[in-house]
């Protein structure tokens, strides 16, 4: 199982790493390499030059912003999945992250290159749209912010330039939001067939707020838009719960593969959302 | 105390757990090289050219082999099974494919370079010119008029046909006079095996003997050595193989593969050792799959719910070349035993084989009784549908009594034992109706449907009296050979023709030595899987090791019981017939204190300074041992499942597993076998199934995509025993390796069409994916509200 | 890149000294080597297996700085400065680590090859959660794939080993 031959530095800042790459342009990140470890291996990624992101102290560790937390992009989902702060007030990511591949995977795995590898079926870009995330890239041509819904572009592909970096994650504070990621993982691969994230904001019985997203089911993770707007406003019942889960692929272009026909997935999506809604009430 | 019966620790785990094991991948040579295959991207086509003259230019490239290259030079791989009656159609199968390749990972060159790294660079630079032909993937198509040949010389791609039983007219005329017929159309899909550890082959020439050393993956090395030296055209006593620690094999192993004839022939040809290691994608394509039937079966018997006549009419899928043993599986291993537990007096199976553009397939844990078990259990419970009855009354009517053995089947075989009501009642009586109420009721607020379903199988094992192995047509004989050396110090070796690859027998053998010698389990050391120690052996599979290795084990251990007692009433001057074997002590019956130690007596039968008139120095012995019959195995499984009606989501809520395989002589590992046996037949179940598109590649190649059993999936599995002797073997054991998968394929997919039933569900193919049973459960016309509800009264 | 970059890169050779199962192991390394590589054929450590080539199986988990890891997803350079425990270095002498009793005990191997992966990964997860459910356990162990043993008996295995566990240190906690 030998890889390609590749020539590989490790920065230690941020300046550094963004001047390697621009010495380097045919250079891939290399952060947690759960994805480009095994394509490497299969011979369907071969990049010449690696720059491996782990001696970056910038990008690491989650911070409270006020509003936003702030997620360094090198923490790993295991991680984000037990740290206290990211628990009370962006829930959901840590549902997520606890629900990605294996331990092992979630030991190694991090948030930013889970992010920027763009699988459609990943759990993270779910939860991280469902709680209104952005991310933060930096090239040699400097710094710019942009939503995860822009970041997504379709499979593997999102609007990060070549030479540009995830620096870090923001996510505005859900505190009190209730919040759930479910998946139906397929039996396999272990990547969502799908995955429905959910959080919730209610005030006098009402929902203030409702935001829903769905990975694994279309070409990229999307925000169930129709849905969400059945919820506004609403003294949420059965009925309404349902309204809002036969809408949650509404525009989408269902996927279909050996394992689940578009049909399959669009029922399981929103039996999903569905029970994922009705469990939070 | 006896060890016989005692749940010991397993000897071999001492260096398994501790990083120690020697497996064939971890052999690593001075000056040792590495070979990589390329193999054929298409499912059936003519090779214009191999061009390896690019990748020999290479630096650290040895040499490019290619099918023209070793032509003439390695003879075609042959097939060990020729059924008679079944005008089998051989053909050549090269190691190297010379003119046309015939399957997706049909091996065409292999380079053997110093490194990986090198090798894999000269693959990619092997130009293989292909001309695609029109590819066959499936028994339909493949035997449907004008259908591609894979084959040139045989027509309609059918590889054999066999019949057996009664004739056709006769079952049909009995089907015509039952009161009720049900018939079923089935589809056993092909199984991928995927035994943890990949295969591999390391071989080293040393010119100074001519020997040459083959270390592989195998769980057969005797028949991997026969195979090998007639392969590379090597005396068979120049070629050694050893297969030390192996990791898994599921029936994959057994096959004698390209890979490994032609890394024998490198490291002949270039004088180094030569390392393969397969990749688990590799593996996928290049190692042979499993079942794979598309049948049609049919089953008649009265209101009341007597079975009378069983049609069987299958069709298996062989692939591109005839494997190892892959005639005899569809044929010999399940059409003989298609009636399963039942007493049907009218029984007529017939088989065709079929050539495809496809993985050979060969045997898979169970190899053809998995397939028959599945038939007639389905059978049964559809019949019982369709009476009206409980699927559990009708097999408790159609179940062969406990005071009928031997009891012989309408197919000539002998059962010779089994207390088939007994295991039906013990696993029901685990069951516990009022639980099963319970669960049900649960199910049903929760608006998911509860099935019950259950299996009632027998098997046959043991594999197997020589004389029916040369009568149907096993190119080998299934006798067992085993040697008990004792040394001077009363330590032992033991050495065994069988060739267990996870199945403990190096602490079961251990255990039958220790109390039979008296010794302790640490005196003894099993070793096993090197031609070159190991007189004779025709290996691990079909359930046999125990049953016959271990008869040849006892008869040899009676032998050096004999001998040593010649002794031990020589020093103690008493004459034979007096003297006892107790506990490692050779006592004067009745004299308490005239007595001398087993390993004393062991010291003085190698000194030799003063032994009886006739008797040899040294204390050892062996014994071929042939059994007389095979074993029947047998048991009763039972699994309650929950569907849920709006994915089709099945959950299994229980299974339980009660099992006859005789006497146990390590419960702990017995429970293992059926434990991990009936997760790998839920697999099958379930989640396990290998697809082709119709240009003939594998869309499930990968483990992304091929979905194996996790820990998550399961529910305890709840095991019981009862223990039945074989009546014809020393030990009394049946063999436990299969059962598990054999069992439990049908029964979950009796459980899953019980929840079903009341939809109108009785057929769905596997694996039972949750979108399958959801597409049946929508053109049921049925919906979550109306709460439909289902499920035997067990 | 050109042909010559290329060539350069080939030759790249990295220093990294890696703690193994207690040792420094200081060396010059490709950086294309992959951890389980390092480990199977530089260091001979061969306890650590591989069973696929999708990162899925999980034979040859090792522990890096105490976190369970597929080797053959990790550079061997990723691991400079790192502590790696292996199979052969679970046992602390002659005295076998709790997890390797108890899969002794309850059978929880048969063929052996992807139990190098399977102790370690139950080393790991009962340094995360030393009092697992039953159902923690199997979700867990979605980091191995075990062909033999049907998990039930790895399940009960890692549950007793976590007893084991407990009732070592207990005695020097009180």
């Amino acid at each position: 199982m030998t890889l390609a031959a590749f020539a590989y530095q490790r920065p230690r800042s941020l300046a550094e790493a963004v001047e390697a790459m621009a010495e380097a342009p045919d250079a891939r990140w290399l952060s947690g390499g759960m994805s480009l470890l095994p394509m490497m291996k299969l011979e369907l990624a071969a990049p010449p030059a690696l720059l491996d992101l782990s001696g970056v102290e910038d990008l690491r560790g989650i911070r409270d912003e006020g509003d936003f937390l702030h997620i360094g992009a090198m923490t790993r989902h295991v991680e984000l999945a037990r740290d206290p702060a990211v628990r009370r007030d962006a829930h959901l990511a840590s549902l997520a992250a606890e629900r990605i591949g294996d331990p092992q995977v979630r030991n190694r795995g991090t948030v930013g290159g889970s992010l920027a590898h763009a699988d459609p079926a990943a759990d993270l870009p779910a939860a991280l749209l469902a709680l209104d995330a952005e991310v933060e890239a930096v090239s040699a041509r400097g710094r710019r912010a942009l939503s995860v819904q822009d970041l997504l572009l379709g499979p593997m592909m999102t609007a990060l330039e070549p030479d540009e970096l995830i620096v870090a994650i923001r996510i505005p504070k859900h505190t009190g939001h209730r919040q759930a990621y479910t998946k139906v993982p397929h039996p396999a691969s272990g990547y969502a067939v799908v995955g429905v994230a959910v959080a919730i904001h209610e005030e006098g019985g009402r929902v203030r707020q409702a935001a829903i997203a769905v990975t694994g089911v279309a070409l990229k993770a999307f925000r169930a838009a129709r849905a969400e707007a059945v919820l506004a406003g609403q003294a949420v019942d059965q009925e309404v719960l349902a309204e809002a889960a036969g809408l949650v692929c509404d525009g989408q272009d269902v996927l279909g593969d050996v394992y689940a026909s578009a049909a399959y997935r669009r029922q399981l999506a929103q039996v999903v959302t569905r029970r994922t809604l009705e469990g939070l009430r | 105390m006896a060890l016989r019966g005692q749940s010991v620790p397993r000897l071999e785990d001492a260096r398994l757990i501790t990083g120690r094991g020697r497996y064939t991948a971890d052999i690593q040579l001075a000056g040792q090289l590495t070979a990589l295959m390329v193999r054929s991207p298409h499912a059936h086509a003519r090779i214009r050219s191999v061009d390896g003259d690019r990748a020999r230019a290479l630096p650290g490239v040895h040499a490019v082999y290619t099918g023209q290259d070793t032509k003439g030079v390695l003879n075609p791989i042959p097939t060990a099974w020729l059924p008679p009656g079944s005008d089998l159609a051989t053909t050549d199968h090269p190691a190297l494919a010379w003119d046309v390749v015939r399957y997706v990972g049909d091996a065409v060159a292999m380079v053997v370079a110093d490194s990986l790294a090198a090798a894999r660079k000269a693959r990619d630079l092997i130009e293989v010119d292909y001309e695609p032909l029109p590819a066959v993937t499936g028994v339909t198509e493949a035997t449907a008029p004008g259908a591609p040949l894979v084959h040139e010389g045989v027509p309609g791609n059918r590889a054999l046909f066999w019949h057996a039983g009664a004739s056709t007219d006769e079952v049909e005329a009995a089907l015509r006079q039952a009161e009720v017929r049900v018939r079923l159309p089935l589809v056993q899909q092909r199984l991928i095996p995927n035994p943890m550890e990949p295969r591999a082959a390391v071989a080293q020439y040393d010119p100074s003997t001519g020997k040459l050393t083959l270390w592989a993956t195998s769980q057969n090395p005797h028949i991997h050595r026969l195979l090998v030296a007639g392969v590379l055209g090597l005396p068979e006593h120049r070629v050694r193989v050893i297969a030390g620690d192996v990791g898994g094999g599921f029936g994959s192993k057994i096959a004698c593969y390209p890979d490994e004839v032609l890394v024998a022939h490198a490291a002949r040809e270039l004088r180094r050792p030569v390392r393969w290691v397969e990749e688990r994608r590799e593996h996928f394509v290049a190692t042979t799959h499993g079942r794979d039937h598309v049948e049609e079966v049919e089953l008649g018997g009265t209101r009341d719910g007597i079975l009378t006549a069983l049609k069987v009419r299958a069709r298996a899928n062989l692939g591109a070349y005839l494997s190892t043993a892959a005639p005899g599986v569809p044929t010999i291993l399940f059409g003989l035993i298609v009636n399963g537990a039942y007493d049907i007096p009218h029984v007529a199976v017939d088989v065709e084989g079929v050539y495809t553009n496809t993985t050979p397939v060969d045997a898979y844990r169970g190899a053809g009784r998995p397939e028959a078990t599945f038939l007639i259990e389905r059978l049964v419970d559809r019949f019982a549908r369709e009476v009206g009855m409980d699927p559990v009354e009708v097999r408790r009517r159609n179940l062969v009594a406990a005071d009928r053995f031997p009891y012989t089947n309408a197919l000539g075989i002998t059962y010779d034992s089994g207390r088939y009501h007994a295991a039906l009642d013990r696993a029901l009586a685990m069951l516990d109706p009022g639980q099963v109420s319970r669960h049900r009721e649960e199910a049903r607020r929760q608006g998911r449907l509860l099935g019950v379903g259950v299996s009632t199988y027998v098997e046959m094992c043991g594999l197997g009296p020589s004389e029916v192995a040369g009568a149907v047509g096993f190119q080998g004989g299934l006798w067992e050979h085993a040697l008990v050396r004792v040394l001077p110090t009363g330590k032992v070796m033991v050495m065994t023709g069988a060739s267990p690859h996870g199945q403990g027998e190096e602490t079961t053998f251990a255990q039958l030595v220790a109390d039979r010698l008296g010794c302790s389990l640490d005196d003894v050391e099993v070793m096993h899987g090197d031609t070159d120690l190991v007189s004779m052996g025709w290996g691990t599979y079909g359930s046999r090791s125990t049953a016959v290795g271990g008869g040849a084990l006892s008869v040899a251990l009676d032998r050096v019981v004999d001998k040593a007692r010649q002794v031990a009433a020589h020093t103690l001057e008493a004459s034979v017939g007096d003297v006892v074997l107790e506990a490692g002590r050779f006592y004067v019956q009745g004299v308490q204190d005239r007595s001398v130690a087993f390993a004393e007596v062991a010291l003085k039968a190698h000194l030799a300074w003063s032994l009886p008139a006739g008797v040899e120095p040294g204390l050892e012995a062996q014994a071929s041992y042939n059994p007389t019959n095979f074993t029947y195995p047998y048991g009763t499984h039972v699994a309650v499942v929950e569907v849920d009606p709006e994915t089709g989501d099945i959950h299994l809520r229980r299974y339980i597993a009660v099992d006859d395989c005789g006497p146990r002589i390590n419960p702990m590992i017995v429970e293992g076998q059926v434990r991990g046996g009936v997760v790998q037949g839920i697999g099958q179940a379930l989640w396990e199934g290998a697809a082709y598109d119709r240009q003939g590649q594998l869309v499930t190649g990968s483990l992304m995509d091929y979905a194996l059993p996790k820990a998550r999936f399961f529910p305890p599995i709840e095991t019981d025993a009862l223990e039945t002797p074989a009546a014809h073997n020393p030990l009394g054991v049946k063999g436990v390796g299969e059962t598990g998968t054999i069992a439990a394929t049908p029964t979950i997919v009796n459980a899953v069409l019980d929840a079903l039933a009341p939809l109108g569900i009785h057929n769905l193919d596997m694996p039972l994916t949750p979108e399958r049973v959801w597409q049946a459960i929508e053109a049921s016309g049925w919906k979550a509200a109306a709460g439909g509800q289902g499920g035997v009264q067990a | 890149m050109t042909e010559e970059a290329t060539a350069t890169q080939v030759r790249q050779e990295i220093p990294i000294t890696v703690h193994i199962n207690g040792a420094a192991q200081s060396t010059a390394i490709a950086p294309n080597v992959l951890l389980s590589e390092f480990l199977r054929d530089h260091l001979a450590l061969t306890g650590t297996h591989v069973g696929c080539d999708t990162s899925q199986c999980g034979a040859c988990t090792v522990l890096v700085d105490g976190r369970v890891v597929k080797s053959c997803t990790i550079l061997a350079v990723q691991a400079d400065g790192m502590s790696v425990t292996t199979v052969e270095g679970l046992r602390a002498g002659s005295v076998l680590h709790p997890v390797q009793e108890a899969f002794r005990a309850h059978h929880a191997l048969q063929c052996g090859f992807c139990t190098p992966g399977a102790l370690m990964l139950a080393a790991g997860l009962l340094m995360d959660n030393p009092h697992p459910t039953r159902s923690e356990i199997r979700e867990g162990l979605d980091g191995i794939v075990c062909r033999c043993t049907g998990y039930e008996n790895i399940v009960e295995a890692v549950a007793d080993a976590a007893e084991r566990l407990a009732e070592e240190v207990r005695p020097h906690g009180a």
